[in-house]
């Protein structure tokens, strides 16, 4: 009898909304809060290297000579530990994913140099 | 009797997600012994505990097994926090053992699942995986994650469930639950199902008890074992937890008591929401552990008791993690299980019994 009730729960899937969405031609909202990929506010970065220090995967790479802040998006694991650690909260949490790569490379930012402005000004 | 023959089983077998071998010896359709064999997918992340400080260890803490991940995290955590003498807010005590709960549901959907498509049951497959989806998308409103969720940190919890995700995740639970129970009540009632299931794979309680079997195993060869029942954190302020057991020890009961777990979770959940208190969700945490400290404990993982043991050495990385996991307990139990079965009932014998792999060899 038990697969006669399991049968009418089947029956009535078909009636039913889809569980699933047409991806690519449906795409879901992403939720709040959601992991997706790091972005960096360069105006705010003091290239302090807490982010890279605090990085479990060892994926950011701060460079103060050159000035660049550096993340491998392959080695991120989306764990925000960076986000927390940042004292200048220049550091957030994107909730879209990176779209696909063709190829392995970093993401490179170049941080402005706060002195460099005010002389140009 | 025939000649006895050895099968080979598995590593890469239909029935198995993740890689086991065992060695069959067969004599006329008759396992007579059986000698498994692990070591396909070990990573030594036990050993990284020297490369990375025990803030950054949580997160490979969370990845020796997707399925497990929550529970991995909360356990290295509360080791830890017990090393350092570290006491985390009661609401993240809840938090986490309403993580830990809802993956405990997934954990055990997803097993059902692949436990009704080795039966050939592939409509209830479906069904059970359509309603893991839902806990997963409970987890991605959450923490922002589906499987490894990062949200448990040495000192709490890192995100907090607001009244609206906690009503939510209610009623999510209670659409889950009317589904399940359908779902739950077609299996165990099922004739073919019984067939292939009832008086097979037996392990007595004495045999449970003298190999140390823990999680559902146990408990189905009526050994009431449960760690939830030491009452630690949130558990102890459940109005009253029992463990679920059944006394058959069959594959039978194995399939009942993980199918009772579901709603005794759902239930646990449902309590503590209403329960949760306010407050701070976590407490800063520094300085680095003793040199020759120690501390030792224990977790109800989906598929029974995970020890954890850490040692510090002065420093931020810790001199030594060690993680015992349930299925490495419960493959002693799965060889005396297996011996006098039938060749054809080992594949089921071997799910119920619900091997973690990844878990076992870290």
């Amino acid at each position: 009898m038990g697969s006669f009730k399991l049968g009418g729960m089947t029956f009535g899937s078909l009636f039913k909304k889809p569980e699933t969405l047409l991806y690519p031609f449906e795409t879901k909202t992403p939720p709040a809060g959601l992991k997706g990929h790091i972005v960096i506010d360069a105006s705010r970065c003091i290239l302090c290297g807490i982010c890279a220090k605090t990085c479990p995967a060892d994926a950011i790479a701060v460079e103060k000579k050159d000035r660049t802040w550096a993340i491998d998006p392959f080695r991120c694991v989306q764990c925000a530990s960076c986000v927390r650690a940042c004292p200048k909260s220049c550091l957030t949490m994107d909730p879209a994913y990176t779209p696909i790569a063709t190829a392995q490379s970093c993401t490179v930012v170049e941080v402005p140099d706060p002195k460099a402005a005010v002389t140009e000004s | 009797m025939g000649k006895a023959t050895v099968i080979p089983f598995g590593p890469q077998h239909p029935v198995l997600p993740e890689p086991l071998h065992l060695d069959l010896v067969v004599q006329d359709e008759t396992v007579v012994d059986v000698l498994p064999q692990i070591g396909f997918v070990h990573r030594g992340l036990e050993k990284l505990v020297e490369t990375r400080d025990y803030n950054q260890f949580i997160y490979i803490a969370e990845r020796i097994c997707g399925i497990c991940a929550t529970g991995h995290s909360v356990g290295y955590a509360e080791t830890v926090e017990s090393l350092m003498g570290v006491e985390i807010p009661k609401r993240a005590e809840y938090l986490r053992v309403i993580w830990h709960e809802l993956s405990r549901v997934h954990s055990h959907l997803l097993w059902l699942g692949l436990a009704a498509d080795a039966f050939g049951f592939e409509s209830m497959f479906m069904h059970c995986w359509r309603l893991r989806e839902r806990v997963l998308d409970l987890f991605e409103k959450t923490t922002g994650g589906r499987v490894i969720l990062s949200v448990v940190k040495v000192g709490g919890v890192v995100r907090d469930i607001d009244a609206t995700q906690m009503a939510e995740i209610v009623s999510v639970l209670d659409g889950i639950k009317d589904d399940y129970t359908k779902i739950m009540n077609t299996l165990l009632t099922d004739t073919s199902v019984k067939n292939r299931t009832v008086g097979v794979g037996y392990l007595s309680t004495e045999d449970a008890q003298a190999l140390s079997m823990v999680g559902p195993f146990a408990r189905a060869s009526n050994l009431p074992y449960d760690v939830r029942s030491f009452g630690k954190g949130a558990y102890g302020d459940l109005a009253d937890f029992q463990p679920i057991t059944a006394t058959e020890g069959d594959c039978y009961a194995r399939v009942k008591v993980r199918c009772l777990e579901v709603l005794q979770s759902i239930e646990i959940i449902k309590e503590l929401a209403a329960k949760m208190p306010a407050g701070d969700i976590e407490v800063a945490v520094k300085g680095a552990p003793a040199d020759g400290a120690q501390a030792s404990n224990v977790l109800e993982q989906p598929r029974g008791e995970c020890y954890y043991y850490a040692r510090g050495n002065g420093t931020k990385n810790l001199e030594r993690m060690r993680i015992r996991t349930p299925t490495s307990q419960n493959l002693a139990g799965m060889t005396v299980a297996l011996k006098g079965c039938d060749l054809a009932d080992v594949n089921m014998i071997i799910l119920t019994i619900d091997p973690c792999i990844s878990c076992t060899e870290r």
